[in-house]
């Protein structure tokens, strides 16, 4: 109980700092990309590359003054901040992040809580988000918060659906909603991006709504609602709306790497994924894991510098229109091939399988791509259908 | 609809979301590594791309003679002719009858920067700078006395001239 205790309280410092260190150097890395990506330089001075840039922006955040308007309903708008940074933080607790780290008192599983319902918590704590930033445009009485809020909650429960609709998918190929079975299962054969491409696929979409990122960050918006939610925010309140925001994306990419991309798998090789355990293995499958967050991180910083918002209704009509039977239509496809290979031709998962309903995918990614993208997706304005 | 809003006809076979984005997504990839137009600034003041040009208007330099004294002979017409009445001259006269300045004085804030005292003067002694960076600690440091201005070191302007238009 004593071992369990300290080894938990370890585990949560390291990963609370790793993560805010994480998230520091995340904004400075968003924004030296995207200056790459406009052929300018980017923030440079402070420190070697830019590196100290983070600190320098946090102690400036630190000692700018704290507004607070007169009309603001004081409680909640204080609450509002934690409120969205607490679950973005929380969210992080169930990922393994690597294989166990074996001590003289025993083995320490490399994740914070290895909670049997893993992947339910994560969806569970994913919605809590939306409150901070409801709360905050809420409480800041201002019109154009509001409607950044009123935008975050509309955003936020749509995509969800479509978000634990195609993760669905993926608990079926796995049996169970514990993380680190779910890893286990990809580590033993195929990670599975490749049986469940189109879920991976409708996952990424979800998951940049979930994030309020680019092409979906309506709550935010600075052309039409001045930066949304937290346009009343200043100093460390207002910083900690964007450390949650990196939060979230971090742990959004974590979430992808150990559902489709195997968790902390090394590719090609077992040796990392079967005991005995040792620090070296630790160490490889956390770089492992680390390489491909990060390939993760920068996808969102990559998508974000290219593509331009969505309108409002389009986020809507994609959401609904398309994301959610999309996603409820592939459900119901893989469920029946699942059940034809597993019950009638009695396979159980291993590279066949996996092909199977790769070549399924394929399949299913051809009238997806070919046909429903001519137009179809997000052209669905209002306009268009009077006309 | 409401009356006079103009519907978008929208291209529907063949406009696509998908491709369009990875398109988008390669082209910004391919920006990753393109060389940087970034100067950085007070290590590099110009490059191959960009330099200050000759005709610029900065703030202003007297030039001397061998003695170094001002080549300013006290005639008043940059006083005369500036536009915002920014340079304060009271002309002083040697034994040999000589004209020479007593005080020279250009508030630089006032100044706009028309070169019009460079054109006007007939011993080539004012002139306006290609120089840019002023700043100071107090307002009244602004003010450049004859001193100061004898002491620039920086280019002269070469001004327009409008008979070679492009400065060939």
């Amino acid at each position: 109980m004593t071992f369990f205790l300290v080894s938990s309280v370890i585990k949560i410092i390291v990963v609370f700092t790793v993560i805010m260190v994480g998230v520091a150097l995340l904004t400075l890395a968003e924004r030296r990309i995207c200056a790459w990506m406009q052929d300018r330089l980017g923030p440079n001075r402070v420190g070697p590359q830019g590196l100290l840039q983070p600190a320098a922006d946090g102690l400036k955040n630190l000692l700018k003054e704290e507004t607070l308007p007169a009309q603001a309903d004081k409680v909640l708008f204080l609450l509002a901040p934690a409120m969205s940074f607490v679950p973005a933080l929380l969210t992080f607790a169930v990922i393994p992040f690597a294989t166990p780290l074996p001590t003289p008192w025993g083995d320490v599983e490399m994740v914070v809580a290895n909670l049997p319902v893993g992947f339910l918590y994560i969806l569970a704590f994913g919605s809590l988000g939306v409150y901070g930033i409801v709360l905050a445009g809420w409480a800041s009485n201002n019109k154009y918060s509001l409607l950044g809020g009123l935008r975050a909650s509309a955003q936020m429960i749509s995509y969800e659906i479509a978000m634990g609709m195609s993760t669905v998918a993926v608990l079926l190929l796995a049996g169970n909603v514990r993380l680190s079975e779910v890893v286990a299962r990809q580590a033993q054969s195929i990670w599975f991006v490749f049986p469940l491409s189109l879920a991976y696929f409708l996952f990424i979409v979800a998951a940049f709504a979930e994030t309020n990122r680019l092409p979906f960050d309506l709550p935010e918006a600075e052309g039409e609602l001045i930066a949304g939610y937290h346009t009343e925010y200043s100093a460390m309140k207002f910083s900690m709306f964007y450390i949650a925001e990196y939060s979230n994306m971090v742990t959004a990419s974590a979430l992808m790497t150990t559902l489709f991309f195997g968790g902390w798998d090394i590719p090609f090789t077992h040796w990392d994924n079967t005991p005995p355990w040792s620090p070296l293995k630790t160490v490889l499958t956390l770089g492992m894991f680390s390489l491909k967050v990060i390939g993760f991180l920068f996808v969102y910083i990559w998508v974000r510098w290219t593509l331009p918002r969505f309108r409002y209704d389009q986020l809507m009509a994609l959401g609904w229109k398309v994301m959610l039977p999309l996603a409820l239509a592939y459900v119901t496809v893989i469920a029946t091939a699942i059940w034809i290979l597993h019950e009638q031709l009695g396979w159980t998962y291993g590279t066949r399988f996996a092909l199977a309903l790769f070549g399924l995918n394929v399949l299913l990614a051809i009238p997806l791509f070919f046909v429903l993208d001519r137009g179809r997706i997000v052209a669905g304005s209002v306009a268009e259908e009077r006309a | 609809m409401a009356i006079g809003i103009k519907v978008m006809k929208r291209p529907g076979g063949q406009a696509s979301y998908l491709r369009a984005t990875l398109k988008g997504m390669a082209l910004t990839f391919s920006h990753l590594w393109r060389p940087k137009v970034t100067m950085q600034y007070p290590e590099e003041k110009s490059s191959k791309d960009w330099t200050l040009s000759p005709r610029w208007r900065g703030t202003h330099r007297m030039l001397t003679d061998e003695q170094g004294r001002a080549k300013c002979v006290a005639c008043g017409l940059c006083p005369q002719i500036c536009p915002a009445n920014c340079i304060k001259l009271v002309p002083g006269e040697d034994e040999h009858g000589n004209r020479y300045p007593l005080i020279y004085e250009i508030d630089e804030f006032r100044c706009v920067f028309c070169g019009y005292c460079q054109e006007v003067c007939p011993e080539e002694a004012i002139h306006v700078g290609v120089h840019y960076e002023n700043a100071e600690y107090s307002r009244d440091r602004f003010v450049y006395d004859l001193e100061r201005l004898c002491a620039q070191t920086h280019p002269v302007s070469t001004l327009w001239d409008p008979s070679d238009p492009k400065g060939e």
